[in-house]
């Protein structure tokens, strides 16, 4: 639809989370959705492509609206998310968590609409600053040092990049749009933007952060983290550094290590996060392969994984939610308590995996055929084994130890699980229903894509090559079950130096920093205020008996005199006479006799 | 229903786990007439390549993972503890 004015979709979620404390009841459960499902129509009729929200700031003009095909794909799911999303958390009562989730939304939108770094770097901060209030709002005795790590590790992720916009700003002469970098000839500006993005892809070595706070987030909170922080990198990784090469490593590394740490896991969630780190490595090594192909993978990747990812955190978030449990050693056989919940993270994990049908199949072979296009071989190999860990622990793994494998739970964790209400349940059949009609009816998907579509990912060769991955790892699975067993640990990653290394400089600051400032203080106590205190005492007494007394002796003298001529003038004739008589015949006598 | 159908499926566990083995086979089968023109590399030309890559990296992965795991990298839960 063409209109001649644009209203930022941020705008409608940002002034809805302020209203939204002054509803109530049912009126409060229907704003709850309308807000969400106005910016969702806002975004797809009424965001013609252009570019919109110029603001003339000081020397700058900032754009907080450009709107093409490649921003338009990322904000469509992400407010389709948003209204899933809040659907899903419709049942909670703290207006706070809905106002950070939208607030959160907001800063991602503002992120795809920026049209330069000013503004992209305002909402990257909202996005930080409103998402770990979801992390916050667990309540649980850890929540509050988890938050504070997730805030200090993309504080950090900020100043990189404002680092980078700021040099790049100085190179350039003022230059501060947000467009395609030279990736050919990159500068250290490049790096330090490059690196900033990549902290919010989750990019090993910057990636501990996500299965830290995700694992830990509100069910709710955790279905809006796992869409949001990570894909708003991609977009931006894809719309400013497509083609970067050293991003295909990163990727492939990132799809391995996901895989690798996610068989170790033993907390539901956290292993759904680090496939989430694992998937996002498929797009970034899209973004690196930067064809056509690739950066269409990316995107159309970037758009499933949104649906399929919160399918999967609200399946198992709604086993936290009604049980209480998150580990696999505490759950198991709750097929026949959790049927449907069963049958809908199921469906996440079939999409996941890339089966026919669902929606990962048409979306990740795009990436992976894009890396054999462009003849770089082990990446479309090693992203194709990395699938196959896909499915071994999100297909496999995850509904095989929560609804069936060995029943590990406690009697009050069995009385309490069932199906969960409605609206979450709601929830997780709009997200199937999209999860199946991304998978079986490709134009949906494909006609949205920043690049034209000329990639049939329905043919026998894909087919049979897609079926026998997954059904031999599916053989490999259960042949290798006890091996797979949960093990109640957890695995130590690189967040352990900062983890660690902050321990060690509170340490530092607590022990031998301290100790130094009392050795100081006490030295200083002791000799140096001891001989200050004799140097003041010596210049106190000079300055009362030397120079006070010099001044305070000429003023005495001085007053004495007065005083005594005072007195020698007190108006007597006779004793004026008297003495200027008696002066006047000593001076005589004196003259005479001398 | 679906819990009906689970637990069908479960009390016949030997016939599903036949007929699971009968679809692997069959896919393996198929393969070699699968047209392979859209193949990148001449070793996907051989039928049932990526049934053993499949499997390969199945177990490669939970093999490697595991062993990875228990160098150290697994721990205590109470690890980070004060």
């Amino acid at each position: 639809m063409i209109t001649d004015t644009w209203l930022h979709p941020s705008l409608i979620l940002i002034c809805g989370a302020l209203l939204l404390p002054f509803f109530k009841g049912m009126a409060r459960r229907t704003f709850l959705i309308l807000i969400p499902v106005l910016t969702f129509i806002n975004v797809w009729q009424f965001s013609p492509e252009g570019m919109w929200g110029a603001v003339n700031f000081l020397d700058w003009q900032l754009i907080f609206g450009r709107i093409d095909r490649l921003s338009q794909v990322f904000a469509y799911i992400m407010s389709l998310m948003c209204i899933i999303g809040t659907l899903y958390g419709l049942h909670v009562e703290d207006d706070l968590q809905h106002i950070a989730a939208w607030t959160y939304v907001a800063g991602s939108l503002g992120v795809i609409y920026a049209g330069d770094f000013l503004v992209l770097f305002l909402f990257w901060e909202v996005m930080a600053f409103s998402s770990v209030f979801l992390v916050w709002f667990r309540k649980r005795e850890n929540s509050l040092a988890i938050g504070f790590r997730y805030l200090l590790v993309h504080t950090a992720g900020g100043l990189i990049l404002l680092a980078g916009i700021l040099l790049r700003f100085k190179e350039t002469g003022g230059d501060i749009s947000f467009v395609h970098l030279d990736v050919t000839n990159p500068s250290l500006y490049t790096y330090l933007i490059m690196a900033g993005f990549m902290l919010n892809a989750a990019v090993p070595p910057l990636h501990s952060w996500l299965p830290d706070a995700y694992g830990e987030a509100t069910v709710t909170g955790a279905v809006f983290m796992c869409a949001f922080t990570t894909k708003t990198a991609i977009y931006a990784l894809a719309r400013g550094l497509a083609g970067m090469e050293i991003l295909v490593p990163f990727g492939v590394v990132m799809a391995l290590y996901g895989v690798v740490y996610a068989v170790l896991e033993n907390d539901c969630r956290r292993l759904l996060a680090w496939h989430i780190i694992s998937q996002v490595g498929y797009m970034v090594a899209g973004v690196g392969i930067g064809t056509e192909l690739a950066i269409n993978g990316a995107c159309a990747h970037a758009f499933a994984h949104i649906l399929y990812k919160g399918l999967l955190f609200m399946g198992c978030g709604s086993v936290v939610h009604m049980t209480g449990k998150s580990k696999f050693t505490e759950l198991g056989g709750l097929y026949k308590k959790m049927p449907l919940t069963f049958v809908f993270t199921l469906i996440g994990g079939l999409s996941i995996s890339a089966f026919p049908l669902f929606s990962g199949f048409v979306s990740k072979s795009m990436i992976i055929a894009a890396g054999f296009e462009k003849h770089i071989y082990w990446a479309g190999f090693l992203l194709t084994l990395a699938s196959a860990g896909t499915f071994l622990h999100t297909g496999l793994k995850v509904p095989y130890f929560i609804w069936f494998g060995k029943n590990n739970c406690s009697q009050e964790t069995w009385d309490k699980a069932a199906d969960p209400p409605w609206n979450m349940q709601a929830a997780m059949f709009i997200a199937s229903f999209l999860c199946i009609l991304i998978g079986s009816y490709t134009p949906y998907l494909y006609k949205m894509l920043p690049n034209p579509v000329e990639y049939h990912p329905y043919t026998a060769y894909h087919l049979s090559e897609t079926m026998q991955i997954l059904l031999f790892t599916a053989l490999g699975f259960f042949l290798l079950l006890k091996k797979l067993a949960p093990e109640p640990k957890i695995s130590l990653d690189l967040d352990w130096f900062y983890r660690f290394g902050g321990r060690g400089f509170l340490w530092l600051a607590k022990k031998p920093i301290q100790f130094v400032d009392s050795c100081v203080g006490e030295i200083y106590r002791v000799v140096g205020l001891g001989s200050l205190m004799t140097v003041s005492d010596f210049w106190s007494w000079f300055d009362w008996h030397g120079i006070d007394g010099v001044v305070d002796g000429i003023a005495r003298s001085v007053r004495t005199l007065g005083d005594t001529v005072r007195r020698a003038q007190n108006g007597q004739m006779q004793f004026n006479i008297f003495w200027a008589a008696t002066i006047a015949a000593c001076l005589l006598i004196t003259y005479v006799f001398s | 229903m679906i819990v009906d159908l689970i637990d069908y499926l479960r009390d016949r566990l030997p016939t599903v786990i036949r007929c699971c083995y009968a679809v692997l086979a069959a896919l393996v089968i198929i393969d070699i007439f699968v047209d392979k023109h859209h193949a990148h590399t001449w070793i996907e030309h051989y039928p049932g390549f990526w049934a053993l890559f499949g499997f390969i990296a199945c177990v490669a992965i939970i093999i490697i993972s595991k062993w990875f795991g228990h160098q150290g990298i697994m721990t205590r839960e109470d690890y980070y503890d004060n």
